[in-house]
């Protein structure tokens, strides 16, 4: 980010979303939780919340939606902002990096920064479900193409990959693995079976399930080895950061050494 | 003795009497929810939903059971925990019903009655995971991991050594407990609601 010129602020005693899992036990009480993340970046100044996980970019939103929808959640809201002597009117946008990216710092920007495009390697484009279900704005729900667009920038060769927003399992990984397992295992075997070396991601929870649970996929059906890493990391090697910088190294599986990269020195 | 060989035998199809009047309506009133009634059950949703596969109930046949008030159904069905919020139901429903929404008022209302499965681990972790936000304000995965197993199944720890080494060895296992810093002032907040019901209490 502070590459392409965006200011970065972390947010004053920032709390937990809720998450998928808050929402599951009491709405109301989630929708404060979250709200006292907005009412805090409301107080910070006239700036967007920018939120690179996809469940809080939902939740976050969710509750901007509830509060302007539903009175009895707005009221209940408002009173406990007050008992903390903080207010939210709705102004601060809750945005994702893939939508500043692409909106406000634009694809030729990020083009000019590029000094090690990455030709020859094969991207999996995968953007998982919160992000653009059913809040997002800035892309389509079931095709959306703001990362194919930045990963094309960087010279990268996108595969098509139809299962692009299909559900990763989610915690179902950890605590169904039958069901949450098979759900990862075949959006890897597919991208195995579409000849992609790399799996581009937007989301923490996606990037764990699709990179930590190799052993565990391998044993239960077969082989689907292939690294998963955030289109970030992707846009940091383009713009010639070192793979080390950008914490390629703490990958369960390691990105795939690619002749065109390392002729430019690049070490995985 | 002879009850021991006898054949065991589950009503399949339901009666009137099974239903608890109003369940429907009370779930339809909880905010996002208000649309099912307009349900034409294409099933939709459940082509759609990744899950159904592993449902008792598909997400079809949820709907439908809500409306008619079958409450000891749908909050005892592994459908409403198996759903992993994709959202992918809600955004294809023709009606613009709100299905995940719908999941999420019948998963709060199993926990509330306590009428999940035991030991089943999807709404411990939920509780769970409550609970460390409510009095940490922010979550600490490895000991939410150990919290679940404990309440959930043990033998797992053993199971998933191998993820916590590879985590140890990537520097992704993180140890130290996270909190916020004012953390009265999201008790304040919360005191609002919890005891006040809604009715406000700080």
């Amino acid at each position: 980010m502070r590459h392409l010129g965006i200011e970065l602020t972390e947010l004053d005693d920032w709390n937990c979303c809720g998450a998928t899992a808050y929402m599951s036990v009491d709405e109301q009480e989630a929708c404060i939780l979250a709200a006292r993340n907005l009412a805090i970046a409301e107080k910070t100044g006239p700036q967007d919340l920018l939120t690179p996980c996809s469940a809080c970019y939902l939740v976050l939103n969710k509750t901007k939606h509830n509060v302007e929808d539903f009175p009895k959640i707005r009221e209940g809201v408002q009173r406990a902002l007050k008992a903390a002597n903080l207010s939210y009117s709705g102004k601060t946008a809750v945005r994702h990096p893939l939508d500043v990216l692409f909106h406000d710092v634009g694809i030729e920007a990020i083009k000019r920064k590029v000094v090690r495009p990455l030709k020859g390697l094969k991207v999996a484009p995968y953007y998982g479900c919160q992000v653009v279900r059913p809040y997002a704005t800035f892309d389509e729900a079931w095709n959306p193409t703001t990362m194919d667009g930045i990963l094309a920038a960087l010279g990268a060769e996108i595969v098509h990959y139809p299962l692009k927003t299909k559900c990763c399992g989610a915690s179902l990984t950890g605590t169904v693995p039958e069901a949450g397992l098979r759900m990862s295992y075949i959006l890897l075997k597919e991208a195995v079976r579409r000849g992609a070396d790399v799996i581009s991601t937007i989301c923490p929870l996606c990037q764990f399930n699709l990179d930590a649970y190799h052993d565990q996929i391998m044993k239960r059906w077969e082989p689907a080895r292939i690294a998963t890493v955030y289109f970030t990391q992707l846009m940091g090697l383009a713009f010639g950061l070192e793979p080390k910088q950008l914490g390629l190294h703490r990958n369960f599986v390691p990105m795939k050494r690619l002749p065109e990269l390392e002729k430019s020195e690049i070490r995985f | 003795m002879v009850e021991a060989h006898m054949m065991k035998i589950k009503r399949t199809i339901k009666y009137d009497a099974d239903r608890v009047g109003g369940f429907g309506r009370e779930i339809m009133s909880v905010a996002g929810c208000d649309q099912l009634p307009s349900c034409i059950q294409c099933g939709t949703c459940s082509g759609t939903c990744p899950l159904t596969i592993y449902m008792d109930f598909s997400p079809r046949q949820v709907m439908a059971l809500v409306r008619a008030d079958f409450k000891n159904e749908v909050l005892r069905s592994n459908t409403i925990w198996l759903c992993a919020s994709c959202y992918s139901c809600t955004v294809e429903c023709p009606r613009q019903i709100r299905i995940t929404d719908i999941m999420y008022a019948l998963k709060q209302r199993a926990i509330k009655e306590q009428v999940y499965p035991k030991h089943m681990p999807i709404p411990i972790l939920a509780k769970e995971f409550a609970k460390m936000v409510l009095s940490k304000g922010r979550i600490t995965e490895t000991l939410l991991v150990m919290q679940l197993f404990l309440r959930a199944n043990w033998r797992a720890v053993l199971s998933s050594w191998r993820l916590g080494l590879g985590l140890i060895t990537t520097g992704r296992f993180v140890i130290k407990p996270e909190r916020i810093e004012r953390q009265a002032e999201l008790d304040a907040m919360l005191a609002t609601i919890t005891n006040g019901n809604g009715k406000g209490k700080a």
